[in-house]
Formats: structure tokens, C-alpha cells, sequence
């Protein structure tokens, strides 16, 4: 017997609002293939962020709470300490997480609160119409930076895998990337370990998801893929940033 | 149940653990960081959940994250720290998510001062943060009174499904009073309805989804007439307050809320031997507002003033007003800064007052 190819039940049956070339919908899609195969959809609790995905909670079918602006993490933060059974995970963009949330993703983080984080890297803001990010690249024009980010005015691109890797609290801190088949195979992979280590009870889990944004970008899907592997790979490496070593040692271990 | 001597911060915390309140996220702020200083080692004893936030602004929705879960949380703080939590207290409403918060009133605007200030009243009782809601708000005037609101905060969360506020100040705070704990006789109400605290733990294929978002107009509309309704049923079920010395044929009532009534009580003693008789009415809750209390009040015959006294630049008394219609005027009286108005003071208000009358 073969495999058939289907909608994961985490995944709802509903067309999405994204934009042609969005990778929001392969990240959900991702999202829901992992909570499938670990069998824990029925005690998962999504938090959705204000941004495009300000509605993924209509397109995963679990629990799922509606966050203010980048205090995903502290409603993260209060429901694993309440309940730390459920599977918690945070759901981000560039503004709700490195902007207006920068606090709560770091203090989460620092305290190794043991829920993940998925944040979804498309160097803009997308839901309020394109304005500049603290991931904006340098020269990149947005609404909000027609002249292109000047970076001798608000600095430069913020790393956030790398800040967060630089705690010393025990993480597991990875960048990958959605925009290509090659790279979507390995981000599955991410996402899957960083919700074992959830289920481990072992530590913060954070996965950073270098993604598209034609719309926002004024290019097409192609020129977006193309753009994303020239501009924002070589900035924003994929790969590993940390993890929290072998169980029995941990920062103990020193 | 043995009295016990307490501070007024520490009975609260000791309050929200009778009531099976055992989740508390805080942060410090003077004139109620004993809260959590006490529940730091209290929490871990029973066997509930205390953490330091980052932040009021984090705290504020790891109570959101936490009661959205459906389980019975708690935050004190002091009126900046309030301010910063407006948002979540909005959020809160929107949801329908229920939380107690405590506001231990110190000196503002901005900075302010940690000394006891009552100037938080607009902010209380108008909701605090944006959009159509409100909160049921209580006042405490004593450190019993305190523990015992706390632990009626809870179920009127839960009955409502909203945050409830209880405002105190840097005096019921720091104060050390007897308390005696009633015995609490209500459980956590069945959240299955609404909480997100996972599809297993409900037996349900159903998923939950606490939010506030509702972009179509008629859903919203919708979203806000349920609130509506659950501020008029406060209105009609949940008014409280507290009568002095309206017994008498008095021609000027007093209105006062927390340890300022206390003050005034001493000032109506004091009154009443040198022959003038002054009523009060203390609001317990302050919304929902004794509104037909104070009308009766305002409408007896030999009426002819309503006073609000209050430890700020007048905020009540623009209810008062509001409630009298008409059928008399009303004045003001009050300090802030943290000065309290002695008996004294008050005696000489009044006196002033019933002279021009």
C-alpha cells in the first residue's frame, strides 16, 4: 500500500488569504504535518500574532489564543506555566517579534520557557502595508524607507537567531529558510526537533524561517525566491545556532 | 478561623491562595511589592505557580495566556504598573478571559509618588484601556475587607467572564490590621465552553479559540452588545455599599470610597456630638456604581448638599453628580500627593459647607 498524500487534520480545509508567493501557507502547512505526526493535536495551543497570520488560528484546527502585539511569548509564557502538558508554540513576524516584542521573546527565551517559537522572516512588514522592519536589508526600500534603509540612521539588520543564541540559558536556536523545496526539507526537520525538545521538557525551542514577501518586496514570486537567496541567505545563515547538549548536562554541565 | 495581624499586601496575596487562586504573575513597584515578596515563598508551599515578569506589559498577557487557558490567575501592582496592563485589560474583555488584578493606588500622574493616592478612580471604573468594556471594580476600606473582596473577585470573574479590579492603596497596602479568612465555598467554574486548555483535556474534537478580532462589522457589533449585557447584569446583581449615619435628617451627605471613608467616619462622629448630623455613602463596588443609593440620598427633603471626598483632584465626584440629577448640588473635597485629610479637616469642609447653605 502506498502513502496518499493529504491534508493533515491539524491543517483546516480552507482556502488561505496569502498572497501569491507568500510562504506563510508552507509554514502552516509544516506546522500542522509535525503536530500530526507527534499525535498532539489535541493538546496544542497555538498563539497567532498580530500581522498576516494575525488569522493562521482559521487555517490550523487546535486551540488557539489571539495574542496583542508581539506578547505572544508572555501569553506563551502563562499558559505552559499553568498548564506545562500542553504543547505551546508562538507563531511571529518581523514586527511582532523583533520590534514591539523584542522584550518578550528574550526574556521567554532567557528564562527557558519550554514552548517554541516560530518566526517568520521576511524582512518587512506585510499586514500593515510594507513598512520597514528591524530585519529590513540595508538600501532595501520600504513605505516607511522610500530612500531605502539607511543604516547610519537606525542601524543595521537585527539577527535575532544570534541574539538569542548569545543567552546562556540552554535553547535550541536554529535558522532555516521556506522559500525552496531543498530549504523546506530541512525547516520541516527544525520544526520537528524543536518540538521534541518541547515534549522533552528540555528547553525554548526557536525556529527562524527566512520567507518571502512579493507584495511588500514589488516583486514577483521568482524575483522573491531569487532576491531572498541573494540579498537575505547571505545575511541571515541557515543552520543551527544551538541546542541544549546531551540531557544529562545541560549549562549544569560546565 | 484566628484572627491574624497582617499587612495588608500580604493578606491579599494570602487571600487569592484561600480563594484557589494558586497562579500569580507580578512585578515589583512600590507601595505593593510585599505581594509578591510573600507569595514567593508562599506559592511554592501549596504547590501553585509565581513568576516574576519582565515587565507589567508582560505580565499583563501572561494572565491573558494563562486564564485564556482557564486557569484562575492573579496580578497586583501600583498605578503605572496599571497603566501598562491597560492593554491586556482590554484584551481581557474583548476575549471574555477572567483575571483579578489589585491596584495598591500610589501618587500620579507619570511618576508620582509611592505615597496612597485614590486617582485612579477614571482609569478603574472607565475601564482603563480602549474600547467598549468595563470593569467591575471594589474598593476595600480595611485590610478584612481586602482579603475578603479578593476572594470574591474570582467567582464574579468567572460568573462574568471579565477582569475584575480591586482598588486599593499605599494605606491598605502597608497597613497591618486583623484579618479572619472566610472559608471559601466557591470551586473554579467549567471553562470547557471557552478555554483553549487543549482538545484532549475537554473529550472534544471541538477546538477552542480565545480572540478579540472580529473584522466583520455585524460579528463586532455583536461581540460588544454581549458586553453590553454583562455590564447591565452587573449593574442590576452586584451593586455594594455601605450606609453611615443616614439614619438622621442630615442636610449633607458624604460619598467616599476606601480608607478615606474611614477617615470621614471619625469626622461624622465627631459631628454628631457636637449635634450636626452627617449621612455617608460608602461605595463598595464602584462599578457597578450605587447609583439609585446616592439618587434616594440626593432626593431626601432636608438634603441640600452631596460631598465627595476623595485622595485626588475629584474624579467620583463626576459620578455623584451624575447619579443626583439634579436633586441637589454637589461639592468636593480632597488632597493628593499622599497628604490625607484629617478628621479635622473634613469637620471644617462640612461645617464651611452646611454654613453657605
Amino acid at each position: 500500500m502506498g502513502k496518499t498524500f493529504q491534508r493533515p487534520a491539524s491543517l483546516a480545509a480552507m482556502d488561505s488569504h496569502y498572497c501569491p508567493g507568500c510562504t506563510h501557507g508552507i509554514a502552516h502547512r509544516l506546522i500542522a504535518e509535525v503536530i500530526d505526526e507527534l499525535g498532539v493535536r489535541g493538546r496544542t495551543v497555538g498563539i497567532a500574532p498580530v500581522g498576516c497570520a494575525v488569522l493562521a488560528y482559521n487555517y490550523l484546527d487546535f486551540d488557539f489564543q489571539e495574542a496583542a502585539h508581539g506578547r505572544a511569548p508572555a501569553q506563551a509564557t502563562g499558559i505552559k506555566r499553568v498548564r506545562p502538558d500542553l504543547v505551546v508554540f508562538t507563531y511571529q513576524g518581523d514586527g511582532d517579534l523583533a520590534s514591539i516584542g523584542m522584550g518578550e521573546i528574550v526574556h521567554a527565551a532567557n528564562r527557558g520557557e519550554k514552548f517554541t517559537t516560530i518566526f517568520i522572516n521576511n524582512a518587512v512588514y506585510g499586514m500593515t502595508g510594507g513598512q520597514m522592519a528591524p530585519t529590513t536589508m540595508p538600501g532595501q526600500r520600504t513605505t516607511t524607507s522610500p530612500f531605502g534603509r539607511d543604516v547610519n540612521n537606525v542601524g543595521m539588520p537585527i539577527k535575532v537567531a544570534e541574539l538569542l543564541a548569545a543567552l546562556e540559558t540552554p535553547a535550541y536556536i536554529t535558522r532555516q529558510s521556506v522559500i525552496k523545496p531543498k530549504y523546506i526539507v530541512k525547516a520541516k526537520k527544525a520544526i520537528k526537533t524543536a518540538f521534541e525538545y518541547q515534549l522533552e521538557n528540555r528547553c525554548f525551542s526557536f525556529v527562524e524561517l527566512v520567507s518571502t514577501c512579493p507584495t511588500n518586496w514589488g516583486l514577483t514570486p521568482v524575483q522573491s525566491v531569487k532576491w531572498a537567496e541573494e540579498t537575505l541567505l547571505p545575511y541571515y545563515r541557515l543552520g543551527e545556532l544551538k541546542n541544549p547538549g546531551p540531557a544529562e548536562g545541560g549549562c549544569d554541565a560546565k | 478561623m484566628a484572627k491574624i495581624l497582617m499587612k495588608g499586601n500580604e493578606a491579599i496575596g494570602e487571600a487569592a491562595i484561600r480563594a484557589g487562586c494558586l497562579n500569580y504573575f507580578a512585578y515589583p513597584i512600590t507601595p505593593q511589592s510585599e505581594v509578591a515578596e510573600y507569595l514567593s515563598h508562599r506559592l511554592p508551599e501549596v504547590g501553585g505557580v509565581f513568576l516574576q515578569g519582565e515587565s507589567e506589559v508582560a505580565v499583563g498577557y501572561m494572565l491573558l495566556g494563562a486564564a485564556g487557558c482557564g486557569a484562575r490567575v492573579f496580578t497586583t501592582s501600583s498605578s503605572p504598573g496599571i497603566s501598562l496592563m491597560s492593554e491586556a485589560l482590554s484584551y481581557m474583555a474583548g476575549s471574555q478571559v477572567p483575571a483579578v488584578f489589585v491596584n495598591i493606588m500610589r501618587g500620579g500622574p507619570g511618576l508620582g509618588g509611592i505615597l496612597p493616592s485614590q486617582g485612579d478612580y477614571f482609569q478603574a471604573t472607565k475601564g482603563g484601556g480602549h474600547g467598549d468594556y468595563r470593569l467591575l471594580v471594589m474598593a476595600p476600606a480595611s485590610v478584612q475587607e481586602a482579603a475578603e473582596m479578593v476572594m470574591m473577585a474570582f467567582p464574579l470573574a468567572e460568573k462574568y467572564r471579565n477582569p475584575v479590579m480591586i482598588l486599593g492603596d499605599g494605606l491598605i497596602g502597608q497597613m497591618m490590621e486583623p484579618v479572619e479568612f472566610p472559608e471559601n465555598r466557591i470551586s473554579p467554574s467549567n471553562k470547557d465552553d471557552w478555554a483553549t486548555n487543549g482538545m484532549d483535556t475537554r473529550k472534544s474534537s471541538k477546538r477552542n479559540l480565545v480572540k478579540s478580532l472580529f473584522l466583520d462589522p455585524v460579528e463586532l457589533n455583536n461581540n460588544n452588545l454581549v458586553l453590553k449585557e454583562k455590564y447591565a447584569r452587573m449593574k442590576r446583581e452586584e451593586v455594594r455599599y455601605e450606609s453611615y449615619n443616614m439614619d438622621t435628617d442630615y442636610r449633607l451627605f458624604i460619598v467616599s470610597f476606601g480608607t478615606m471613608s474611614r477617615v470621614c467616619r471619625t469626622a461624622i462622629d465627631n459631628l454628631k456630638e457636637e449635634g450636626i448630623e452627617v449621612g455617608m455613602i460608602r461605595p463598595q463596588t464602584l462599578f457597578p456604581f450605587p447609583e439609585e443609593a446616592i439618587f434616594a440620598a440626593a432626593s431626601k427633603t432636608d438634603c441640600s448638599l452631596a460631598l465627595s471626598i476623595e485622595m485626588s483632584m475629584g474624579q467620583m465626584v463626576e459620578d455623584v453628580e451624575r447619579c443626583v440629577h439634579g436633586k441637589c448640588p454637589v461639592e468636593w473635597f480632597g488632597k493628593c500627593g499622599g497628604e490625607v485629610p484629617t478628621p479635622e479637616e473634613i469637620m471644617d469642609v462640612v461645617k464651611g459647607f452646611l454654613k453657605s447653605r
